[in-house]
C-alpha cells in the first residue's frame, strides 16, 4: 500500500540499465521534471550565456525561493489527497498585516512576525478541521478560505495596503551573506528555502511522512492500519499555511509591499507540484520533485522574458502545463495500474 | 508503452513551444511599428490636443489648481438650481468605481474631507456613496438604484469602464438630477460635466521625453506596464511609443506587471542579467520602488527613470539622487466634482469639459513637494491637493 515516495515510477523487472534510464526520464517522477529543468537552462544560457554566471544563477534561486516554499507547502496537502487554494490569498493577507501593524518601526519586527506565524497556523487549522472533521471537501474549504481573507483584507485596509515594512522584516527576503567567494552574495532566501526542502525531505521519510502518503493513496485503508486521518491532514494543511507565511515573508521582503502580492500564487504552487509529477488526489510524488517543478516553472518564465514574451502569456502557459501534466499522469497509472 | 508517452511530451514541448512563436511575432513588430491592435488606442487628433494643453495656462487661482480649467467652454445650469426647501442640504450621491488602489485611496480621502467642508457651510446634505469594487454591473445598479430613490439632488459617478458604464450615465441623466462624470470618461455627452486632468497621452509623453532628453542616443529603455485593456493606460503607452520611435534610444521591451512589486523586480532583475538598463518607463508609479531596489540589489547605477507622484517614489528619488521625473495624473481632481456639485445645484455655470492641469513634478520641485508631504505614508500621491481642507493632515496619515 505504501510505496517508496523516491521511486514511484520504477516496476519491478524494469531490466535492462539503458532501459531503466529511459523509464525515470519519461516516467514523470523527479528524474523527468530535473531533465525538463535542464533544457530549459540550456535554452536560457543560450539565449542569454552570461546567466551561466554564479551570481545570476544565485538570483535566480533568490527570486525562485518563494515558490519552492510555496510549493513544498502545497506538496503535503496535495500527497495527502487535498487541495490548498488558499495560500495566495494568505501571503497577500500576511504581507498587507505586516505592513499595516509594523508602519516601518523597526522594534515590532520581531512580535508581527511572531504574530504572522500564529495566523498562519489558525488558517492552517481551520482549513484542516473544516475539511476533515466538517467534511467539506478541500477545494471548496480553501476556496472560501480565500475568498474570505481577500475580501477581508479589502474591508480593513479600504482595498489598498498601508504602512511599510521595516529594514529588518526585509532581510530575510531581499538580503543576505555578503562577501561569499566567487558567488559574491548568497541570499538569504535561498538558504532558507534549501532548508525547508531539505527539512520536507526528512519529513517525508519519517513515520508522519509516510502515514501522509499512506492517507493520500487510500484513507480507509490508512484508517484501518490505526492512522488518524484528519490529525494527519490538518497538520498537512498547518504545515502548507505556514509555509505561505514564510513565502509572504520572503516576498515582502524581496519586493516590499503592493495590493497585488501573492495574486494567483495558489495557481503557481499547484502548477509546480502537479509539474513534478505529483498525483492529484495524493498518494504518489516525490517532495524533492515538487522542488524541481517550481524551479522549472520559475526557470520557465525566465526563458520568455529572454525571448521578450508579454507576461499576460503566463497564464495560458500554466494552464497548458497543469492540463498536461495531468493527463500525463492519469495515462501513465491507467497504463500501468500498480 | 514508451513511445505514447515520449510522444506526449514532445506534444507538450511542441505546444509551448508554438505559443511562444505566435505571441513572438506581433510583439516584435510593436517595438517597430503599432500593430492594428494599439492603432485603436491611438487617436492622433486627441494625442495632438493634449500635448499642446500642456502648454495652455489654465484659468483660475493657480493656489487651487482642482478648480483650475483649460480652455473651458461653460454651460449655463439655471435649469438644476435648486430653490427654497430643496437648496437647503441637498443629498448628493456618488458611484465609486473602486478603492482598489492607493491613487484612488488618496483621491476618496479627499473628496470625503471636501465633502466634510462642504456639509459646514450647509452646501451638501447627505453625501450618498456607493462602492462597485471594479465591477461593472455592480455600478450599474448602483447608479440605478440612486436614480430609483429620487433622493439624489446631484450625481456624481467615477466608472469603471468606459464603454460598458454609458447606458447607465445615460439612465442617471434621464433622471433629471444633474449628473457629473470625472476620472475616466463614457462615450455620451449627456452629463452636464466631465472632469478629467489632461489625460493619458499627455503623461506618457512626459515620462518619454524626459528619458529621450536625459538618455544618450542608444541608451537601453525598459518599459514597464501594469495590464493591457486599460484606456488611460494604453493612451500612455501609445504616446510613449510614439516618441521613441522618432528617438534614438533603443526599447528593450514592455513587460506587464500587474503593478506587483515582487513582479516588477523580478523582470528588472532579469533584464539587468541580460544587459545594460539605462532608462524606465513606467505607465503608472506603483511599485518603481521596488524596480529601482533591483538596480541596488545587484550593484548597478541607478537608471533615469519615470515613476508618478506617489511619495514612496519621491522619497527614493531624493535620498539617492536619482535622475528622475514623477508624471503626475492629478489626484486633486478628486475635490472637483463635488466643488461642480455645489455650483451646478447653485445655477452657477461650469466647464462642459472640466480639464484640470496635469504638471509632472519635476527636480527642482522635488524638495518642496516632500517637505509638503513629510508626515504623510509612503502610498500617498503628493499632488493631492487637501492641505486646506478639515482634517489634514491626520485624515489622510490614518488610512
Amino acid at each position: 500500500m505504501t510505496r517508496a515516495p523516491q521511486h514511484p515510477t520504477r516496476r519491478p523487472g524494469a531490466g535492462r540499465i539503458a532501459r531503466s534510464a529511459v523509464t525515470r526520464l519519461l516516467g514523470g517522477g523527479s528524474t523527468t521534471v530535473f531533465a525538463l529543468l535542464i533544457v530549459i537552462f540550456v535554452g536560457i544560457f543560450t539565449m542569454n550565456p552570461a546567466f551561466a554566471q554564479p551570481p545570476s544563477m544565485l538570483a535566480f534561486a533568490k527570486q525562485a525561493a518563494p515558490l519552492v516554499v510555496l510549493a513544498v507547502g502545497q506538496y503535503f496537502v496535495i500527497v495527502s489527497g487535498e487541495l490548498d487554494l488558499s495560500v495566495g490569498s494568505l501571503v497577500g493577507a500576511q504581507v498587507v498585516i505586516a505592513a499595516a501593524l509594523i508602519d516601518g518601526a523597526e522594534s515590532r519586527t520581531v512580535p508581527v512576525l511572531l504574530l504572522m506565524v500564529a495566523f498562519g497556523v489558525l488558517v492552517g487549522l481551520v482549513n484542516g478541521l473544516v475539511t476533515t472533521v466538517l467534511r467539506v471537501p478541500s477545494i471548496i474549504t480553501t476556496l472560501g478560505t480565500m475568498l474570505v481573507l481577500y475580501g477581508a483584507i479589502r474591508l480593513w485596509t479600504g482595498g489598498a495596503p498601508t504602512g511599510a515594512l521595516s529594514e529588518a522584516f526585509r532581510r530575510a527576503g531581499r538580503g543576505g551573506i555578503e562577501g561569499v567567494p566567487v558567488v559574491g552574495q548568497l541570499p538569504w532566501a535561498v538558504l532558507i528555502a534549501a532548508a525547508i526542502a531539505a527539512a520536507a525531505v526528512a519529513l517525508m521519510r519519517a513515520p508522519y511522512g509516510r502515514v501522509l502518503m499512506a492517507t493520500g493513496d487510500n484513507d480507509t485503508a490508512a484508517t484501518y492500519s490505526g492512522a488518524r486521518v484528519w490529525r494527519v491532514r490538518t497538520t498537512a494543511f498547518v504545515l502548507s499555511s505556514l509555509l505561505a507565511t514564510v513565502a509572504g515573508i520572503l516576498i515582502g521582503g524581496f519586493a516590499g509591499v503592493t495590493a497585488q502580492v501573492g495574486e494567483g500564487l495558489e495557481f503557481m504552487a499547484i502548477t509546480a507540484v502537479v509539474l513534478g509529477g505529483v498525483v492529484l488526489g495524493g498518494g504518489h510524488g516525490a517532495v524533492i520533485a515538487a522542488v524541481g517543478g517550481a524551479l522549472a516553472m520559475e526557470a520557465l518564465f525566465t526563458l520568455f522574458i529572454q525571448f521578450d514574451l508579454p507576461a499576460t502569456i503566463q497564464p495560458t502557459v500554466q494552464g497548458l502545463i497543469i492540463i498536461a501534466a495531468v493527463a500525463y499522469a492519469a495515462r501513465r497509472r491507467s497504463t500501468h495500474p500498480s | 508503452m514508451r513511445p505514447p508517452r515520449a510522444l506526449f511530451v514532445g506534444a507538450a514541448a511542441l505546444s509551448l513551444t508554438l505559443t511562444a512563436c505566435t505571441t513572438d511575432l506581433p510583439d516584435d513588430e510593436a517595438g517597430e511599428s503599432p500593430s492594428p491592435d494599439e492603432q485603436d488606442w491611438f487617436d492622433q487628433e486627441e494625442y495632438e490636443e493634449q500635448l499642446a494643453q500642456r502648454d495652455i495656462e489654465p484659468e483660475g487661482d493657480p493656489d487651487e489648481p482642482w478648480l483650475q480649467a483649460i480652455d473651458p467652454e461653460y454651460v449655463d445650469t439655471s435649469e438644476f438650481a435648486l430653490e427654497g426647501a430643496d437648496a437647503e442640504e441637498p443629498t448628493v450621491c456618488f458611484s465609486n468605481a473602486s478603492v482598489s488602489n492607493p491613487w484612488r485611496v488618496t483621491g476618496w480621502i479627499t473628496m470625503q474631507q471636501q465633502v466634510e467642508a462642504l456639509q459646514e457651510e450647509g452646501e451638501i446634505g447627505e453625501f450618498r456613496v456607493s462602492d462597485a469594487a471594479d465591477d461593472d454591473n455592480q455600478q450599474i445598479s448602483d447608479i440605478q438604484a440612486f436614480v430609483d430613490s429620487g433622493d439624489c439632488a446631484a450625481i456624481i459617478i467615477s466608472p469603471s469602464t468606459t464603454a460598458t458604464l454609458t447606458p447607465a450615465v445615460e439612465e442617471a441623466c434621464e433622471s433629471g438630477a444633474p449628473v457629473i462624470v470625472f476620472d475616466r470618461g463614457v462615450e455620451t455627452d449627456c452629463m452636464v460635466t466631465f472632469i478629467h486632468p489632461i489625460g493619458g497621452y499627455a503623461y506618457g509623453a512626459d515620462a518619454a521625453e524626459f528619458l529621450v532628453d536625459e538618455l544618450e542616443p542608444g541608451s537601453r529603455v525598459l518599459a514597464l506596464r501594469i495590464l493591457p485593456g486599460v484606456d488611460v493606460l494604453e493612451h500612455r503607452w501609445a504616446a510613449a511609443q510614439r516618441i521613441f520611435d522618432d528617438s534614438e534610444l533603443e526599447l528593450i521591451g514592455h513587460e506587464f506587471t500587474e503593478g506587483d512589486g515582487a513582479q516588477i523586480k523580478d523582470i528588472v532583475t532579469q533584464e539587468l542579467q541580460s544587459g545594460e538598463v539605462d532608462g524606465i518607463w513606467m505607465d503608472a508609479g506603483d511599485g518603481a520602488v521596488a524596480g529601482l531596489e533591483a538596480f541596488e540589489d545587484q550593484g548597478r547605477p541607478y537608471p533615469v527613470i519615470a515613476g508618478e507622484d506617489e511619495l514612496s517614489f519621491l522619497r527614493e528619488w531624493q535620498e539617492n539622487d536619482i535622475t528622475a521625473i514623477a508624471p503626475v495624473y492629478s489626484n486633486f481632481q478628486w475635490r472637483t466634482p463635488v466643488l461642480a456639485a455645489t455650483q451646478i445645484l447653485n445655477g452657477e455655470e461650469v466647464p462642459e469639459e472640466w480639464v484640470l492641469p496635469q504638471e509632472p513634478i519635476r527636480e527642482d520641485e522635488l524638495d518642496e513637494y516632500l517637505d509638503l508631504n513629510s508626515d504623510m505614508p509612503s502610498l500617498h500621491y503628493a499632488k493631492f491637493g487637501g492641505e486646506d481642507l478639515p482634517g489634514f493632515p491626520e485624515a489622510w496619515q490614518d488610512r
